[in-house]
């Protein structure tokens, strides 16, 4: 007995609800009934994503994506599909003509994700160069040394759009031009793998999963710039990517796809890796450069930019992980080909860590100008217990926040400005309800306050006095003033800090008081947290009407703060309490309140 | 390896893309490839590994191969392992720990019918293929 077909039906909490399980049931029946349980196997699956379209059914082994499923529709698909062998049209995904977006032409498919510089992650074996070549590697480099000129290269790369995906957005091949244009004995390729921000994963994923694109891009780049040497900077935090880092350039000196005389031409090129002590500050690029000079990784003012003195003084190329992924397929598929994904102002993809309270959380990879909604309801499948959407935090902690007026705006570099947030490097962190935002904002200061290098006083004492500020209205000790205070504080450090650190630190209070300004009133005025976060603006009491005077809340209390003897009612100290609501977890019947 | 000439990378690229695609075409080799990022390996992958080498082992299986990838990027569901077998059709099964690698060999890979609850879909088209 062996199956010929498989129909999947899909098994997550959405697709649940509306009635997959009562299909599941209805399925194998009508297949029993049709005489087909020999040849079709009913299998439940894992959460497909994409759940506004649900219930879905998939058919496997020709494909077929059926969305939007009724119980009453599955008798169609039996008799239509599985007997007679016939796709029930009607039930079939349609991809819906979406505004603002580029369409991809000539491709159909359902997924919301499309991988470029994913498109070997999960898919090939990275520590084998034999998969990578099996799959285009190294068809650009050869491409580039043997058809191309640096014009030739660098033209591809303005057809395409890229920009880069470090956060700042700068035209790649605007940086790849102007380093060409130097004279200079010596010039350097850089990749920028110092990945900081909280909550951000990318460039590991990367890098563990397909190094090779990587460091065939850098090579493009030493051969479109004049450059002979590059440099990856690395965090000694990520073990495996620089151990996968390290096989690859192994493998590809072995075969002379990095080295002298590359494929028996005259270009050589070399790369080496640099490993950094994990300080978030050494992701600035001149900080960046000075760290692998061997010196303390601080900033220095730009001008003069890497491009015209970066590495030892000489002309430098520095980008990110992500844009270095994206070079070879723009080579080998064209610049037109990648500029006709994405937006007007922005080209291709973003790869996005979407974590927080989102159900399925993960690495994902979109065309740009896919609208927050697509992202955390289509991919993402919905808030973890269908709690209410409150913002989505992105460009960590050098961005904003994304408010829910927001949610149908096509995600591009502009849009994400225009609203006071910014693309940064593609951590997206989502939040419900019950977070707050004075809460998270504080943890971004402490962040960007621990990180200040501390060489320029606007970071330094800026970043430090905001924090105090927020601490205060967390702690229910502020004013409106205090308002004025952050705002006029943050303006400053915006304007007058030496490097990105200190020039964005203040963006998630800037933007989230933009959005939310309400609720740091609630904190300031009211001394209230309506999120339950502050501890200090939260108050836990007994309601006498329900306390049967169990004792089962005293006995958690670790502080002892809860008076009263069995069968009496019982009250909490306020002077002792700590506030760490174990006795709301006790309490079997409600008893206890926070407030 | 000796270097390559131009040459030499052009007929090796003929040839492996040919092994690779054999190998998502079903024809004669059978794989389980496992997603072994960072975030893979923490969620126990390495276990999962082990549990597949053991259970092939104990059932004699030895046409089947057991590699590893980076991260598909389905963190919610790691450790995460692509199932190539032929006259199957390919799926990726997430939430795969010891127990399931056991059941994966036995049904899937022995009795040729898919297990309940632990397909995921691939994320996104394969645009190298396409």
């Amino acid at each position: 007995m062996a199956y010929n077909t498989f129909v999947l039906i899909c098994g997550g909490t959405a697709c649940e609800s509306s009635k997959s399980d009562e299909m599941y049931k209805l399925l194998q029946k009508e297949i029993f009934d049709n005489n087909l349980k020999n040849d079709v196997q009913v299998v439940k699956t894992g959460c497909f994503g994409f759940c506004e379209q649900g219930p879905i059914i998939k058919i496997l082994p020709d494909n077929t994506f059926y969305v939007k499923v009724t119980p009453d529709d599955i008798k169609e698909i039996v008799q239509e599909h599985l007997v007679k062998g016939r796709t029930v049209e009607r039930l079939e995904y349609k991809p819906s003509e979406d505004k603002g977006r580029v369409k991809i032409e000539d491709i159909e498919f359902y997924q919301k994700q499309f991988r470029i510089v994913l498109r070997n992650c999960g898919v090939i074996d990275p520590e084998n160069i034999n998969e990578y070549i099996a799959r285009d590697g190294y068809l650009a480099l050869e491409k580039v040394i043997f058809q191309m000129t640096p014009d030739d290269i660098i033209n591809e790369l303005k057809i395409s759009g890229l920009r880069g995906r470090g956060g700042a957005g700068f035209p790649t091949w605007m940086k790849w031009n102007l380093t060409k244009k130097e004279n200079a004995d010596q010039k350097y390729v850089v990749c920028n793998a110092d990945e900081g921000d909280p909550g951000a994963y990318m460039d590991r994923s990367t890098l563990e999963g397909d190094p090779h694109s990587v460091l065939e891009a850098m090579a493009i780049c030493g051969k479109a710039i004049g450059a002979s040497r590059g440099f990856i900077y690395i965090r000694a935090e990520y073990p495996l990517a620089i151990t996968r880092l390290e096989i690859a350039i192994k493998q590809a000196k072995e075969l002379g796809l990095l080295g002298d005389n590359i494929l028996g031409s005259d270009f050589s090129f070399d790369i080496e890796i640099r490993l950094g002590a994990g300080a978030f500050v050494c992701g600035e690029e001149t900080a960046l450069l000075r760290s692998i000079e061997g010196s303390r990784g601080m900033p220095t003012p730009r001008p003069p930019f890497p491009s015209v003195k970066g590495l030892w003084e000489k002309p430098t190329c520095i980008n990110n992980v992500e844009t270095w992924a994206n070079v070879p397929v723009i080579i080998n598929k064209g610049g037109a080909w990648f500029s006709k994904i994405g937006t007007e102002n922005s080209k291709g993809t973003k790869v996005f860590a979407l974590t927080g309270k989102i159900n399925n959380s993960g690495l994902i990879e979109v065309p740009m100008g896919t609208t927050l909604r697509e992202i955390i309801y289509d991919i993402g499948g919905g808030i973890i217990n269908n709690k209410k959407f409150k913002a989505a935090q992105s460009g960590g902690p050098s961005g904003g926040v994304i408010p829910e007026q927001y949610l149908d705006t096509p995600i591009d570099y502009n849009n994400l400005t225009a609203i006071g947030s910014m693309m940064g490097s593609g951590g997206l962190i989502v939040m419900d309800e019950d977070d707050c935002i004075v809460d998270v904002v504080k943890f971004y200061l402490q962040f960007t306050v621990d990180e200040s290098c501390g060489k320029c006083a606007p970071c330094r004492i800026g970043g430090k006095q905001l924090l105090s500020i927020l601490d205060d209205i967390s702690a229910g000790n502020a004013t409106e003033q205090s308002i004025k205070n952050l705002k006029a504080i943050s303006i400053a450090m915006n304007n007058a800090s030496l490097c990105g650190l200190g020039q964005t630190a203040s963006n998630p209070v800037m933007s989230t008081l933009k959005y939310f300004e309400d609720e740091y009133l609630e904190h300031i005025n009211g001394k209230k947290c309506s999120a339950g976060k502050c501890k200090s603006l939260m108050t836990f009491t007994i309601v006498a009407d329900k306390c049967i005077g169990c004792t089962a809340c005293a006995r958690k209390c670790p502080a002892n703060a809860i008076i009263g003897t069995v069968k009496q009612v019982h009250v909490i100290d306020q002077s002792k309490c700590i506030k760490c609501g174990a006795c709301v977890t006790a309490c079997k019947f409600d008893a206890v309140i926070k407030g | 390896m000796s270097k390559l000439t131009l040459d030499d990378l052009r007929k090796l690229r003929e040839e492996k893309t040919q092994e690779f695609s054999r190998r998502n075409n079903e024809q004669d080799k059978s794989s389980i490839i496992i997603g072994m990022g960072t975030c893979g390996i923490a969620a126990g992958a390495k276990e999962t590994l082990n549990a597949f080498i053991e259970a092939l082992d104990t059932n004699g299986l030895t046409n089947v191969k057991v590699k590893q990838t980076g991260c598909m990027g389905s963190c919610n569901v790691e450790p995460t392992v692509e199932v190539v077998i032929p006259g199957m059709p390919t799926v990726v099964y997430g939430n795969v720990d010891g127990t399931v690698a056991k059941k994966i060999v036995l049904k899937h890979i022995i009795g040729k019918e898919l297990l309940d609850d632990h397909i995921q879909d691939k994320p996104a088209m394969d645009i190298i293929e396409n």
